[in-house]
């Protein structure tokens, strides 16, 4: 990966105390397990910040290898991975969530 | 990528792993997978999920990648048995 890439994907990263990497956008998610997020993340009743990855493959494709984690989408607290569909809703279930994404979120 | 496949590859990774994978769809391309390890101990989540999409990653990235979705469980031996 090019530097100029992952600072890129760093900056997109820092854009919101809470930014979700998905599949469309919040309106109209591409996908179920971004559509399954969001919903988490509405009925949490966080302001969050998202990044459509469909409309663009080069970060789509880079920030792949940035995070470790092959698939979409990807939640971020702080620029910090706190995982994907299966963990968000595993966190929320738990009730766990709402702590992990700040008092001020 | 049939659900032998994954198991396998997954028990490469994780040599003590109980594996159950389902294929949601039929069209083995989406798939629900419950991975029980003794690797997983003191690990969070996405250490977790990592370790195993390691196991699988060139099967799932990339444009013509055969798994389009995999839903992952993961449990340590002792949090499966208080599930």
């Amino acid at each position: 990966m090019t530097e100029d890439l992952r600072k890129r994907i760093a900056d997109t990263i820092a854009r919101g105390h809470v930014m979700l990497f998905m599949k469309g956008n919040p309106a109209m998610p591409q996908c179920g397990f971004s559509a399954a997020v969001v919903s988490i993340l509405k009925q949490a009743g966080v302001a969050f910040e998202s990044y459509n990855i469909l409309a663009d493959p080069e970060l789509r494709e880079g920030l792949k290898e940035y995070s470790s984690w092959p698939t979409f989408p990807q939640l971020y607290v702080d620029s910090k991975l706190v995982g994907g569909a299966d963990i968000v809703r595993d966190l929320h279930e738990k009730g766990q969530l709402a702590q992990i994404l700040g008092p001020n979120a | 990528m049939t659900i032998d496949d994954i198991r396998s590859r997954i028990r490469t990774a994780l040599p003590d792993a109980e594996v159950s994978v389902t294929d949601t769809t039929g069209g083995g391309d989406h798939f629900d997978a419950t991975v029980v390890s003794s690797a997983f101990v003191g690990k969070g989540p996405v250490e977790r999920h990592r370790m195993v999409y390691a196991a699988l990653n060139d099967a799932i990235i990339g444009p013509s990648a055969p798994i389009h979705a995999l839903a992952l469980t993961t449990a340590t031996p002792e949090e499966y048995q208080r599930k």
